[in-house]
């Protein structure tokens, strides 16, 4: 096998999305019958990488080997046409038309106004379906169908535009084991048809059960590609997380007068289970960063959502300042002297259209404009002392929010937390997009406001950040807090805890 | 406010180049067609107007917040007939006003708590209410007109006087919302969940309150709008309003609201309601015929519409 030429390569690829540089030389190569496993961090490259190689981006620079054609850039309609298919994590399916009408939409020439050969379209439905094993009527609705049947769709449409590279982007992710069983037998069918398989995962066991080869991405290079034989789990971990630091990290808080008169919050087996989140128990003391680390969807947004009232905890015991409570909304959670900053400041951390004072005082309504009438001074002193003290470069307090850098307006929602004076401030993922110099400013006013007191909560999927800033770390892992480490703990560690080793 | 005078400009562009348009047409109206400004039809010309700039204001209220009214026109229509009957039934004028603008508040709650208790959108809700209550009025009263008792007519002053009243009210109501949008904390809640519904939640704001009262605030200025109106003949018409919530949209759209919310200012449209109060009789007195009036309208609107575009893609890239 070992002989045979890559039937798709990347060679030295780099894309950049303005300032941030999301591949920056990946070499990646999959043959003819090989699973071949990409691993890596969250925002390592990997869906950039998929997303290059379906098509929907083009290289800054490097090439793209396709059955030995060598290609700068690839359009979607060339790479179907080469036999590139991906099946994502949420199938692309359309809900309301039915399994041989989706089947057909993907296969069929476009011609407009010729007639729908129905019987044909069944028939091939029919023989697609069977190759890949599903149990699936052709004229079943999509809607009705599961996950995992959806997912069948889509590898039988993939098979029926004859594809030679199959990209599945955590197939696994939400399937029972019993699915997942019957997912990795289609897979090992499309290695013996000679299928190449570009396999995304973040689960270790899975990629040693499955895959010939896997590749290593961080920062978004290729860091090594490696034959699953000749490597072992702890190996791969330190493959992921191997990196220099190149960021210093302000100081940590002092541990004798942190914990000194109880925890600011403390959780006993809380669960949510609209957010799917169960049994997760901590303390946090004032003084404390206490980071979440983390894969994305291990449930720690949605337990910052459940401790700020947006989807209530629905068992377990809250606790704040010692004193048991319950909070069935951010009103609530306000009131407990609960702060928290969202992630993805671009959509909800503030509010883009509105000037950078009138986002610094909208949680604080009640507080400062009494009997409801806006009191300009007020606002704009408080707007001011808050440029001042957490350095927002801003034209001014009047400037829309929209107008300031992602770090200042991070700033911005961070400020806007700040005026409602909390004592335990949740923070979720604060530096994510933002440049390296507000990256490092906003790590010195977390730490600082530590140091006033401010028992901190950081969730962030930066690992060296996460274990740079923190005092303790807990890691969850599908909705439950799976290890709780102490701040500067390896990122081995880490990592195999947030991937569901208990020991790296 | 006075310092910055660019950066006022700048921010309020959109509004000061309506308010310059409508400028620019008064203008070329006072030199070729003078006779518009004589006081008298110019009177009644304003107080005709008076309960539709009510009703902008309520529109502009419901804009803002991101959602829509279409059935202020049948509000408006229940609301000025069941004040007829109850002046008909010998009920004294402001006991009648009050039970009519209570009754506006309770179709504006019902819309309210269809969008914001059941989340439904309120395009679809308000095209609901908006058949039921015009075609159960028309079903309850048959197309019949209500005869006003005497007294009732001008509120019992001349009509001049009336005419006066009627436009001081509209004016006070039109401010009074300006002034409750830019200096009370709500009509900031209000900009903020129309901006982004998502943050005002995480804010700790209530956004389905919000949306609840600016329909409950939106029915109860077209009651009042209903009022105003019935007072200015003998007769209450089962039909008014037909056509004012586009007539509202329209006035809203042209004065610089943005239709997907969270921007805009009701000095803006004061001016876009002006303008567009203009185009009609202007037409008459420029002698251009009066089948133009609808198509100048939509050139407006259009206008206006293309610019909001504009605007929103120029941000879009910057």
């Amino acid at each position: 096998m070992s002989g045979a030429p890559p039937i798709l390569a990347f060679r030295s690829l780099r894309k950049s999305f303005g300032a941030v540089r999301a591949l920056r030389g990946v070499d990646f190569d999959v043959k003819a019958g090989e699973v071949h496993a990409l691993l890596g961090e969250n925002g390592a490259g990997k869906s950039t990488l998929i997303k290059v190689a379906t098509g929907a981006h083009q290289p800054d620079a490097g090439t793209i080997e396709i059955g030995g054609e060598t290609l700068g850039r690839l359009d979607p309609a060339g790479a179907r046409r080469r036999g590139i298919a991906c099946i994502y994590q949420q199938p692309a399916l359309f809900p309301d038309l039915n399994v041989e009408e989706n089947i057909g939409l993907r296969l069929e020439e476009r011609a407009g106004w010729r007639r729908v050969d129905w019987k044909q379209r069944r028939e091939r439905a029919k023989e697609l379906l069977q190759r890949v094993g599903a149990e699936v009527a052709p004229d079943e609705e999509v809607r009705a169908l599961s996950m995992p049947e959806q997912q069948l769709v889509e590898i039988a449409c993939a098979l029926g535009a004859g594809a030679r590279v199959i990209i599945m982007d955590e197939p696994t992710a939400s399937l029972t084991r019993r699915e997942q069983e019957r997912l990795y037998g289609i897979v090992r069918d499309l290695r013996a048809a000679g299928v190449a398989v570009i396999y995304i995962s973040h689960r270790l066991e899975e990629i040693f059960a499955l895959a010939d080869r896997v590749t290593v991405l961080r920062d978004g290079e290729s860091v090594g590609t490696r034959a699953v034989s000749e490597i072992d789990e702890a190996g791969l971990i330190r493959l992921m997380v191997g990196r220099e630091i190149t960021h210093l990290y302000p100081p940590r808080g002092d541990g004798a007068r942190v914990g000194a008169g109880g925890p600011a919050l403390s959780l006993q087996e809380v669960g949510c289970a609209e957010g799917g989140v169960s049994g997760v128990s901590f303390d946090v003391a004032p003084g404390e960063v206490f980071g979440l680390a983390g894969l994305v969807g291990a449930g720690r947004t949605e337990l910052a959502r459940a401790l700020f009232g947006l989807t209530p905890a629905t068992a377990g015991r809250i606790a704040v300042g010692g004193r048991e409570v319950e909070i069935r909304s951010p009103r609530d959670a306000m009131a407990l002297g609960i702060a928290y900053v969202p992630e993805d400041r671009r959509r909800h951390g503030v509010i883009l259209e509105m000037a950078v004072e009138e986002n610094t005082t909208l949680a604080i309504h009640p507080k400062i404009f009494r009997g409801g009438w806006l009191r300009d001074g007020a606002e704009r002193a408080l707007a001011n002392k808050m440029i001042g003290q957490l350095a927002i470069k801003t034209a001014g307090p009047e400037a829309p929010a929209g107008s300031l850098s992602g770090g200042n307006q991070q700033k911005v929602a961070l400020a806007r937390w700040l005026a409602t004076e909390p004592k335990i401030l949740i923070l979720d993922e604060p530096t994510q997009g933002v440049d390296v110099g507000a990256k490092s400013e906003i790590h010195r006013i977390i730490r600082e406001l530590a140091n006033e007191g401010l028992a901190v909560i950081l969730i962030s999927s930066d690992l060296p950040e996460v274990i740079g800033m923190s005092d303790r770390i807990g890691v969850m892992r599908g909705g439950r807090l799976t290890a709780v480490l102490p701040g500067g703990a390896a990122a081995e560690e880490v990592m195999s805890a947030a991937l569901g080793r208990t020991n790296g | 406010m006075a310092k910055g005078g660019g950066e006022s400009v700048r921010r309020y562009f959109r509004e000061l180049s309506v308010a310059a348009v409508l400028g620019l047409v008064l203008l070329l109206l006072a030199v070729v067609a003078p006779a518009f400004f004589s006081p008298q039809p110019l009177l009644s010309l304003a107080a005709r107007e008076a309960p539709t700039l009510v009703v902008i204001g309520g529109m502009a209220l419901v804009i803002l917040s991101r959602q829509i009214d279409i059935s202020v026109g049948s509000q408006f229509a229940v609301c000025g007939v069941a004040f007829g009957l109850l002046a008909a039934e010998g009920m004294a004028f402001p006991l009648a006003a009050i039970v009519a603008v209570l009754l506006g508040g309770i179709l504006g709650a019902v819309n309210g708590w269809l969008i914001a208790g059941l989340r439904l959108p309120s395009i679809v809700v308000t095209l609901a209410t908006m058949v039921a209550w015009r075609e159960g009025l028309r079903w309850w009263r048959q197309g019949q007109f209500v005869d006003l008792p005497d007294g009732v007519q001008w509120l019992g002053l001349s009509q001049g006087g009336g005419q006066v009243l009627l436009i001081a009210v509209a004016a006070a109501l039109f401010v009074a919302l300006a002034i409750g949008l830019r200096h009370l904390a709500v009509g900031r809640v209000v900009y903020a969940v129309g901006s982004d519904e998502e943050a005002a939640r995480l804010a700790g704001l209530k956004p389905r309150a919000v949306t609840f009262g600016v329909f409950v605030a939106m029915g109860v200025l077209a009651a009042a709008a209903a009022v105003m109106n019935a007072v200015q003949s003998p007769q209450v018409d089962p039909k008014a309003g037909t056509g004012l919530e586009l007539r509202a949209i329209a006035a809203v759209v042209v004065g610089g609201v943005s239709i997907s919310g969270g921007r805009g200012t009701l000095w803006g449209v004061l001016a876009g309601a002006l303008l567009l109060a203009c185009v009609s009789p202007g037409l008459t007195h420029l002698h251009i015929e009066a089948y133009w009036s609808r198509a100048i309208e939509g050139a407006i609107i259009l206008l206006a519409v293309v610019a909001e575009g504009l605007r929103s893609r120029k941000e879009g890239r910057s």
